[in-house]
């Protein structure tokens, strides 16, 4: 007890108590704040400099706002980013709902269920570059798909929309993305309470209105998260958009992309945090629709 | 045995749909990947053979697989052990209530979501402002920790979340300093799902690309390269990397979910 009273290790640990979590916190933060948050600070402040044509110069000036805002180019782009994202959000909950609801409801076995559910995710650890290669020889001139369906008679001429589109564009997305709609689905199916089910349909309801009324109402939080994956991953894309879409097709990451191409750093990084703010703003409205603090 | 209602069947053809749709392309390439000398880019396959798996480990005409794969690996690897000490560091500060804990909590999830063109784009100002030369290692490196961390992170606090403190409590009574407990209990029990999170985050990295794509420099890393040669590579030597290459990350990520998986059903006995 005396032995106690000299120890100073107890007041010691009690600050240590405190401070753990911090020291702990530290490395990972600074990771964050070194390549996260100060580069997008940057983009905000490099986003108001002058470029000389071949650099960019540090001093002020809103020209890069005013060109971006007075420009068809950029309502023109926007609207076909708009319209990738559009798409691509509708067929990845089409397909990825019934995909997410048949392995919560339908797959009797919690490890049958894992297992599924990991075979639908062993993609989305792979390379993007090479999922979309794959779709070549299948959707091209001489592609497969053209291949058969001439060889059966469907058509006189190959299918010339099928590769370097917009609808190949939309297919390589969806295909990309799918992953992050169905995971979070099948998360809040999963979380479903059987009993709702069982309750609703003892007191008369359908197979259709327990689907409407119980589990579409207790999916949403996971529709939610899905749709921001899809929104935050689409508005900046320009891979997909490149590879699939050839030459043609346009969004906003490949303009930001060609005008860092040609370093025209305060250009691009303007109309990158307008992506930011327009990106925001959408999330924004998903959260304003749908509770997901349930989820988190 | 019960009998099955039609809406299964439905949504079990609807399911093998998905997952032809999934995997169908890969398999496709895995097929012309596997053509003889006389193979071109497209169907039908000519004659079976090797001979283009052979040819990735060539000189190419345009570029070279062997180092950017080098690149790759060793870079996967830094990635793998800075985001492992980093994320088991930060998840077991998580463990404890502490102030500014969601502030943390969300500049983590923002680093997922943000669109990685802003991190591309942004670390690249940040090298030219300060006169750095970009470089896979340096800013390629912080592009691959801001996607790589979020995701150990969460999977981290998950696996915390199950784990039972009771052990800790007994070794801490028993006189264990908090350094001492954790190499000898807290360590040993969540060291098969650091592999399995290790397989992950290296897959992660190795395979990366959009937030690479502006700041790695003069070298490239593997999918940088792969990348560049869809526009002038015209043999199936292409396809050949593609099948190698993401039959290396799928085996990875077989470990690692196994891994995983023995370990959720230890902690469960």
């Amino acid at each position: 007890m005396l032995l106690h009273l000299f120890n100073p290790s107890s007041a010691m640990t009690q600050t240590w108590k405190t401070f753990k979590p911090y020291a702990l916190i530290t490395p990972q933060t600074l990771v964050f704040l070194m390549f996260l948050v100060f580069p997008i600070l940057m983009i905000g402040v490099v986003s108001f400099w002058q470029f000389n044509g071949y650099s960019m110069v540090p001093a002020f000036t809103l020209d890069n706002y005013i060109g971006i805002f007075t420009s068809d180019v950029t309502l023109k782009t926007y609207l076909n980013t708009f319209k990738f994202l559009g798409l691509t959000w509708l067929f990845t909950l089409l397909i990825g709902y019934p995909v997410a609801y048949f392995l919560a409801f339908h797959v009797p076995k919690l490890q049958w269920q894992i297992l599924l559910f990991l075979l639908c995710t062993i993609p989305f650890w792979t390379s993007n570059i090479i999922r979309m290669i794959s779709w070549l020889p299948l959707l091209g001139r001489e592609g497969l798909v053209n291949q058969v369906l001439l060889k059966v008679g469907l058509i006189q001429q190959p299918l010339e929309f099928l590769l370097y589109s917009d609808f190949a564009v939309v297919l390589g997305m969806v295909h990309l993305y799918i992953i992050f709609m169905i995971a979070p689905i099948f998360n809040s199916l999963m979380r479903i309470d059987r009993t709702l089910i069982t309750a609703a349909e003892d007191l008369g309801a359908s197979g259709f209105e327990v689907f409407k009324e119980v589990i579409l109402p207790l999916s949403a939080p996971g529709i939610a998260i899905g749709s921001i994956f899809i929104v935050t991953l689409i508005m900046g894309e320009f891979v997909t958009v490149r590879l699939m879409g050839g030459g043609q097709s346009a969004s906003i990451g490949k303009l930001i992309q060609t005008q860092i191409g040609s370093l025209q750093y305060p250009l691009a990084a303007a109309n990158a945090m307008l992506l930011l703010i327009v990106t925001l703003l959408i999330v924004i409205s998903i959260l304003r629709v749908l509770d997901i603090r349930k989820e988190l | 045995m019960k009998k099955r209602p039609l809406s299964f069947y439905l949504l079990l053809i609807f399911f093998c749909l998905f997952v032809l749709f999934l995997y169908g392309p890969m398999i496709t390439i895995f097929i012309l990947s596997l053509q003889g000398p006389d193979g071109t880019l497209t169907f039908p396959v000519r004659s079976f053979g090797f001979y283009w798996l052979g040819q990735v480990f060539q000189e190419q005409r345009v570029g070279n697989f062997v180092e950017p794969f080098l690149r790759s690996l060793l870079l996967g690897i830094v990635v793998m052990a800075v985001t492992i000490v980093c994320s088991v560091l930060a998840s077991m500060g998580f463990r404890q209530r502490f102030k500014g804990s969601t502030v943390v909590f969300y500049l983590t999830v923002a680093s997922l979501i943000v669109p990685s063109i802003l991190i591309s784009l942004g670390i690249g100002v940040v090298f030219q402002v300060l006169g750095w030369q970009t470089n896979w290692f340096t800013s390629g490196l912080g592009a691959h920790l801001t996607w790589t961390l979020p995701i150990a992170f969460l999977i981290m606090l998950g696996i915390f979340n199950r784990f039972n403190p009771a052990y800790e409590e007994a070794a801490r009574d028993l006189g264990a300093s908090d350094p001492k407990t954790f190499w000898e209990i807290v360590l040993p029990l969540i060291a098969p799902s650091l592999l399995g999170v290790g397989l992950l985050t290296f897959t992660l990295s190795y395979d990366e690309f959009t937030r690479t794509s502006l700041v790695s420099g003069q070298n490239n890393t593997l999918p940088l390269e792969i990348f560049g040669m869809t526009t002038n590579v015209t043999s199936p030597a292409l396809y050949a990397l593609g099948t190698l290459t993401t039959l290396f990350s799928a085996s990875l990520i077989l470990i690692a979910y196994f891994a995983y998986m023995a370990i959720s059903r230890r902690q469960r006995t």
